[in-house]
């Protein structure tokens, strides 16, 4: 039934994006959650530079971010002079791409986040046995878990949307790196339209499902914990 | 068992230097104007500021020297902040809990139900730490710390939050805390009326410096400090109860010093009581008077005449036994009845307040 409406290539095409976006959230967690626990507490003097390299992605074209990313993972590029293997056109270098490109909307909200909750906390649970760790886990993560959810939506359905740094360093190679996106791009060209709707439509709704869930959660937890 | 206390602070505009030991027991308070560095201190043996230099050893325990810094949560201790800082996220009980879940079995001497039952949380315990009062929030920051059956609390202006009413409601319990656990407590304050109810030893600071250190009741009457002098002076006095006089609605008190009597208080015989006796609620007889509604009379000596800030009065110290009392009288007073250091005289005390 449904491939009456889906063609087994768009088909890979929505899963490979839904996988591009949750290895990238994944990445970005990991990755971000330090970057915004040092933003968040530090007085150093390179603050605001390393606050303004964050933003960038939410201010430069798409095109601007995937030509320079193209540039560092391609044959000419730094990481293949130091051995590494070339990356442009492989997903590995989809989600570095897709990591850079949605960095702002994952350490933003979490920076916000982990500044809100004060030294205070924190040095109440260390003077009650708590190491630093301990303290992460159990008053740094629940007193921040809004900014996680935010995070996590914001970062996953970012990456869900992403066309132009896709198309610089993925291609179009479709079961590979083609991302749905690109893809109703392509049923647009080729004048598919009703391909192109069904895709269309199928993001529209699983943005607007998820959005709708992070500010439920969201404002359920502000009830309760204000 | 001592706390030995050298530490040095530097930042912008404000200098901590600190050169003391004080007595791991009872009740000791840091006492100073806002600003002075007594909250500072308390970080430091906290642990909480890792830029102090010097030395710190409690009970024999090294916490930090030259080349040790023993961070926060391996320290033993209790730390009650000023606002609580109770995390929202748990309820009362699993604040409670957070410390004690966190320490040895082994070393769990005060156990969760003594501490609800002491501060009067149990029907709390399932409650919210966002639906309860200030003076509710603040007990249980109290009852968390000595949870972690801790070798020292430390009480960073703990009531200072509160509205008077909050403060005498939750006092009783800090001295019931006091008394049933003997755990020994640094309380930072300066708010003059709890540290005289609640401290048996006292720092006083200025400008990040200890200006002087002893008996609470030696320092409060001591002519070169600034204690007094304040328009609140007043003497502590240790006493016990000899029994009651249910006709006239008193109840007896004596000291080393002699017997007073107070209002009809709802004590038990032998309880010890601390009271305390303002500078201005006493005056100085040469003679016992025998015509006086004055109940309170005791026999004293003179130990030394101060200067009082307003220049028509002085402050006396006077020597009741051990004890010391103040009497704030007018310098025409003074120079009428000649009053001199070693003269024995009659001291009449108006008013006597259980603190």
């Amino acid at each position: 039934m449904l491939h009456e409406w889906i063609s087994p290539q768009d088909l890979a095409a929505l899963w490979l994006t839904l996988k591009l976006a949750a290895v990238t959230t994944v990445v970005l967690l990991i990755l971000g959650t330090p970057l915004a626990l040092w933003l968040a507490r530090t007085q150093s003097r390179f603050k605001l530079a390393v606050e303004s390299v964050v933003a960038l992605p939410l201010v430069l074209p798409p095109t601007v971010i995937g030509f320079y990313i193209l540039i560092l993972l391609g044959s000419q590029g730094p990481i293949q002079a130091l051995g590494g293997p070339s990356l442009a056109f492989t997903f590995t270098g989809l989600v570095i791409g897709s990591v850079i490109y949605s960095l702002p909307f994952v350490v933003q909200p979490l920076q916000n986040a982990f500044a809100g909750i004060g030294a205070g906390a924190l040095e109440a649970a260390a003077c009650l046995r708590a190491g630093p760790w301990d303290r992460f886990v159990t008053v740094v993560i629940p007193l921040a878990r809004r900014g996680f959810l935010t995070a996590i939506t914001l970062g996953f359905a970012h990456t869900v949307g992403e066309f132009g740094v896709v198309l610089m360093i993925g291609g179009n190679i479709p079961g590979e790196t083609q991302v749905v996106s690109i893809a109703i791009y392509d049923h647009v060209e080729a004048v598919d339209y009703a391909s192109a709707h069904v895709l269309s439509g199928l993001l529209l709704a699983l943005s607007f499902l998820m959005l709708l869930t992070l500010y439920t959660i969201n404002g359920r937890i502000r009830m309760v914990m204000p | 068992m001592t706390i030995e206390l050298r530490l040095r602070l530097e930042r912008p505009g404000f200098r901590l230097t600190v050169d003391t030991q004080i007595p791991a027991r009872g009740v000791t308070a840091v006492f100073g104007r806002s600003g002075c560095g007594k909250t500072t201190l308390l970080r430091c043996v906290a642990g909480l500021e890792p830029s102090a230099r010097g030395r710190l050893v409690v009970n024999g325990e090294i916490w930090q020297d030259e080349t040790r810094f023993i961070p926060a949560h391996r320290r033993p201790l209790g730390y009650v902040f000023q606002e609580g800082q109770l995390f929202p996220h748990l309820s009362v009980e699993g604040n409670l809990r957070y410390g004690y879940r966190r320490i040895p079995a082994d070393d769990r001497v005060v156990q969760p139900g003594d501490v609800a039952r002491l501060l009067g949380l149990e029907a709390l315990l399932h409650r919210r730490v966002t639906e309860i009062s200030g003076g509710q929030r603040q007990r249980v920051a109290m009852g968390r710390a000595l949870l972690t059956s801790p070798r020292v609390l430390l009480m960073d202006e703990p009531l200072a939050a509160l509205d008077a009413i909050s403060k005498a409601e939750i006092l009783p319990y800090l001295e019931r805390a006091h008394d049933e656990l003997s755990i020994p407590v640094l309380y930072v304050s300066h708010a003059i009326d709890e540290v005289t109810r609640l401290a048996d030893h006292m720092l006083l600071m200025e400008d990040g410096v200890i200006r002087a250190e002893g008996p609470l009741r030696e320092l409060i009457t001591r002519g070169d400090l600034p204690l007094a002098h304040t328009a609140g002076a007043a003497a502590v006095i240790e006493a016990r109860v000899t029994g009651h006089d249910d006709r006239h609605h008193l109840t007896e008190l004596e000291f080393e010093g002699g017997s007073l009597v107070i209002s009809r208080a709802n004590l038990e015989r032998s309880d010890r009581v601390r009271v305390r006796i303002m500078a201005r609620d006493v005056a100085i007889n040469l003679t016992r008077p025998l015509d006086s509604s004055v109940l309170n009379c005791l026999q004293v000596r003179v130990l030394d005449v101060s200067d009082d800030p307003h220049p028509g009065h002085v402050l006396v110290r006077l020597a009741a036994g051990d004890a010391i009392l103040l009497a704030r009288i007018t310098r025409r007073s003074l120079e009428h009845l000649a009053l001199e250091p070693g003269a024995d005289v009659y001291a009449l005390v108006k008013s006597v307040a259980i603190t």
